[in-house]
């Protein structure tokens, strides 16, 4: 069985992080702490823990920033070495070959936490705060915890059983790998709080900014729906999946401020978008977006970055709310509670989200898969995933 | 000795390579043996005396009017008009036209007591003037007299409570146009006619009016309807600046107009061989072209621009009229078709022009792609009598970088336009959906009333100048122009002429005729 597995080496972490910004996003991973290892499937850490053999697992933006040598220091604590990544993953149960889809965040639940923290007690399981304590090792999520592998192995991973979703039959795993990172959309495109009416801007339209947009739709009313947006495949796919202006990126605070019919002045428009989704994460995106919103607005930063450089007096000053959104958990949506994964599994299926996987390598074909991920966007490709059902890989 | 008369070129073999303008540069291309080249006539003589003959305009106006002394008198309020900078082309050296007589208008007036004068810069919806602009224009004294005192002004369009509608025409056409040039005793238009579309009832009726009252004639059916706009008895769009003028007059506005025309000697010494036919380039001509061509191309593309923007034209006046709109125009027009009318007999299936740095909406600023596309196949295109130059179905190749680029300060709505509606719909008649969200955009029109911008619609206007055009072509090409700037207009780029006529191809056929208009200088093909 093999695994790609991920090390604690500082001097390959540094070296990554040197040809990540030679190379470019993906590069990283040729001289980075990733290597293609024989293993044994990890040990089942209790009774209500099951065996998953992946199918298909995702390659996210946040693995991307950990190969390359650019997650932040903050995740120290609460990750574990040598960890196998993958949390975006579809797989069958061991024994049951029951194909479920993982909802990987190690809640209290998982952990053995008793009793359980505030968020998980109101199962909000993203905001767990126990994340590096309990019975298992520290680890925000699978595919970042020694002790229950990740998506990115022959050899299995472990799940608590509250974990799983058994995935319809009618979802392929193309779609059913689409599931996780659709979660997260839905999770921060409930989070911003939309009203009917509003005016909303979506920063990227990579698989994050897509699948916002494609939740937006589904389960928000916002009057005008624009979306900044680099390469040719993913305007096309913004406008398929419901934004009403698509803009290259540069433009976007321009057509925000054109559909808002705003004036202009230091820099930020006088009226601009109700809520602006950051789907980017980056210092210029942070900053665009508070160019494009509404005083008293409100920015959703689902994208992910770590130190940026920020001009923060329009946000203050205008008083504009800058929150994150992370993960999942629960929804309240139309006076009814259910879990984001549900909810994502119907956004999945109603807008084919399936569509967005472009690409499917081998395990030992990590290195062309990751350097694939990294410029997909340019080489258009939006979802690039490992097909662990098979040695060959195709690309569509 | 006479100046020669524009005429026709068929190339041969021994036809040395024709000029084009290409932006801030040019291109020599060889053109198929068969081609024809139509030159303009030679820049007739100006006028020995033009003071003398501007007083003379003045004392003996044409139509029904009395001469201009007759008409001031002490307590009156006098307003004098004038056009923008969006003339001449280029701008020319000083003393400008707009200066000699305006100066010659202000001596009488003061001669007669007049106290209460304001100039008005008649911008329609173009972008304010600059101090230096005006000055340009004006002349020192002229600006140092009025400005400071808050007598030099610029027509604003968007301030209600300068306007003032004077009614509709029997069309239904709302007449709103400058309140103190509408209210004043006297209304004097100061024009440069540098193309037979200029001047006449367009002066005051677009130059002084609002968006409510441009917007009945500056549309995309007014354009297709204009077969040319520069045949003002065949034009649409004149049509309806008559009728509105003739409202004006009816509305007891009283106005006196001044039209002067110009020869078409358009660049200085340096540049000559722009303007002289290839086969009879000296070796001097031989040698600017040769300079300038390599100090271009070694050139940045900001320093070309502002090297060609610098250019002073050597334009002289030809003619100078004064009295009644019509009369005048009609002279005026008489005068405009003496200088650049060329006879050509049937069309042809290509149309090739070389598009130069300037049209009459980007001096001092960049020629973005809108403005391309409406040089070519607004202006160019027109430029005609009777019947377009190139048939119906045929091909216009344009020489021109096109680059993908905008001055933020002049042109705001320009970017917004090229970026959300060029990017859905090139149709001059679907475009005008977006029109009056442009037209209203709070920021467009904050930018057009304090800062230097062209108002929100005037993108559109570009646009629907190249509506006849549009319909009336069967593919437009662009030589060595930015590819994606190129097709965002909906035209089709070729790197070179060769492959620009190899592409014509497909739409024409094999063997196809082919016209080419060789500017500089302007000219108006009569074609038959």
């Amino acid at each position: 069985m093999r695994a790609l597995v991920y090390e604690r080496n500082a001097a390959r972490f540094a070296a990554s992080r040197v040809a990540s910004a030679v190379g470019g996003p993906g590069r990283g991973v040729a001289v980075g702490p990733l290597r293609l290892l024989d293993v044994e499937g990890p040990e089942l850490p209790g009774p209500d823990w099951c065996r998953v053999r992946p199918l298909l697992a995702g390659i996210c933006g946040s693995d991307l920033a950990t190969l390359d040598g650019r997650s932040s220091r903050y995740f120290e604590d609460i990750v574990s070495f040598p960890f196998v990544p993958g949390h975006e993953v579809v797989g069958e149960v061991e024994g049951t070959g029951t194909r479920v889809v993982v909802e990987p965040v190690l809640g209290c639940v998982a952990r053995g936490v008793d009793p359980p923290c505030n968020a998980c007690a109101a199962q909000r399981t993203g905001g767990c705060e126990r994340v590096a304590f309990g019975h298992l090792a520290p680890g925000l999520q699978i595919g970042y915890c020694a002790d229950t592998g990740g998506g990115w192995s022959s050899a299995g991973l472990v799940a608590h059983r509250t974990q799983l979703y058994e995935v319809p039959a009618d979802l392929d795993d193309d779609a059913a790998v689409m599931v996780e990172p659709t979660a997260c959309a839905v999770h921060a495109v409930i989070d911003a709080e939309i009203d009917p009416g509003d005016t909303v801007a979506v920063l990227g339209a990579g698989t994050l900014g897509l699948a916002v947009v494609a939740a937006m739709r589904q389960l928000c009313a916002p009057r005008t729906l624009l979306v900044g947006a680099k390469h040719p495949h993913q305007r096309r796919l913004a406008e398929e999946l419901g934004a009403d202006v698509v803009a290259a990126p540069d433009q976007l605070v321009r057509a925000v401020r054109r559909q808002s019919r705003s004036l202009r002045a230091s820099g930020t428009l006088t009226g601009g978008a109700d809520g602006v989704v950051d789907c980017v994460g980056s210092s210029e995106s942070l900053a665009q977006a508070l160019a494009m919103v509404r005083p008293r607005g409100r920015i959703t930063l689902v994208g992910m970055p770590g130190r940026v450089s920020l001009d923060l007096a329009s946000l203050w000053h205008r008083e504009v709310a800058l929150t994150g959104a992370y993960a999942y958990g629960t929804e309240d949506v139309g006076g009814t509670r259910r879990r984001t994964f549900a909810l994502a599994m119907d956004v999945v299926a109603s807008a084919r989200l399936g569509r967005l996987v472009s690409a499917r390598y081998p395990l030992d074909r990590f290195e062309e898969a990751i350097a694939h991920a990294g410029a997909a966007g340019r080489r258009g490709a939006t979802k690039v995933v490992f097909d662990v059902r098979t040695r060959k890989g195709t690309a569509s | 000795m006479s100046p020669r008369p524009g005429f026709v070129l068929e190339v041969d073999r021994s036809t040395p390579p024709t000029l084009f303008w290409h932006g801030e540069g040019y291109r020599l291309e060889q053109l198929p043996v068969g081609s024809r080249v139509l030159y303009a006539p030679e820049p007739h003589a100006p006028l020995p005396d033009p003071v003398g003959a501007i007083r003379h305009a003045l004392e003996h106006p044409l139509g029904d009017r009395d001469p201009l002394p007759a008409l001031l008198r002490p307590g009156m309020s006098l307003t004098i008009a004038f056009d923008d900078v969006s003339l001449p082309l280029p701008p020319m050296r000083r003393p400008d036209v707009r200066q000699l007589v305006i100066e010659q208008v202000l001596d009488m007036a003061a001669e007669a007591g007049v106290d209460d004068v304001v100039l008005i810069a008649a911008l329609a919806l173009h972008r304010r003037m600059t101090e230096a602009e005006l000055r340009h224009a004006l002349g020192d004294r002229v600006y140092d007299a009025f400005a400071p005192a808050g007598l030099l002004r610029q027509h604003d369009a968007e301030d209600p409570d300068a306007l003032v509608h004077l009614g509709l025409t029997d069309q239904g056409e709302d007449v709103e146009i400058s309140k103190r040039a509408a209210t004043s005793d006297l209304l004097v238009y100061v024009n440069i006619n540098l193309v037979a579309m200029d001047g006449g009832h367009k002066s005051v009726a677009t130059g002084l009016a609002s968006y409510k009252s441009l917007r009945h004639h500056h549309n995309a059916r007014t354009m297709a309807h204009s077969r040319s706009f520069m045949d003002q008895h065949r034009s649409e769009l004149h049509s309806s600046n008559r009728r509105m003028g003739r409202l004006i007059a009816a509305s007891g506005v009283n106005v006196f107009q001044i039209e002067t025309t110009l020869n078409t000697d358009t660049f200085p010494e340096q540049f000559r061989f722009l303007q002289r036919r290839e086969w009879e380039w000296s070796t001097r001509d031989r040698a600017g072209f040769l300079a300038t061509s390599r100090a271009l191309d070694a050139t940045p593309d900001r320093l070309a621009r502002s090297i060609f923007h610098s250019i002073k034209s050597p334009h002289k006046m030809t003619s100078v009229q004064a009295g009644e709109v019509e009369a005048v125009h009609a002279r005026t027009t008489e005068h405009v078709y003496t200088q650049q009318m060329v006879d050509i007999e049937g069309q042809s299936d290509i149309l090739t022009m070389g598009l130069p740095y300037i049209c009459p909406y980007n001096v001092n600023s960049i020629m973005n792609p809108i403005l391309v596309a409406c040089l070519g196949l607004g202006y160019f295109f027109n430029l005609y009598r009777g019947r377009p130059l190139v048939r119906e179905g045929g091909v216009v190749i344009m020489s021109h970088p096109t680059p993908w680029a905008f001055h933020p300060g002049h042109h705001p709505s320009y970017i917004d336009f090229f970026e959300q509606v060029l990017a859905e719909t090139t149709d001059p008649a679907e475009i005008g959906k977006y029109e009056e969200s442009f037209a209203t955009d709070p920021w467009y029109v904050h930018l057009y009333r304090t800062g230097h911008a062209y108002h929100g619609v005037h993108p559109f206007y570009m646009w629907y100048w190249c509506a006849h055009a549009l319909e009336h072509v069967g593919a437009v090409i662009v030589v060595g122009g930015d590819r994606a700037a190129v097709r965002r207009l909906g035209f089709k780029p070729a790197s070179s002429m060769s492959d620009a006529l190899e592409m014509a191809a497909d739409v024409v056929g094999r063997d196809p005729s082919l016209t080419h208009l060789h500017t500089p200088p302007l000219m108006l093909a009569n074609v038959t």
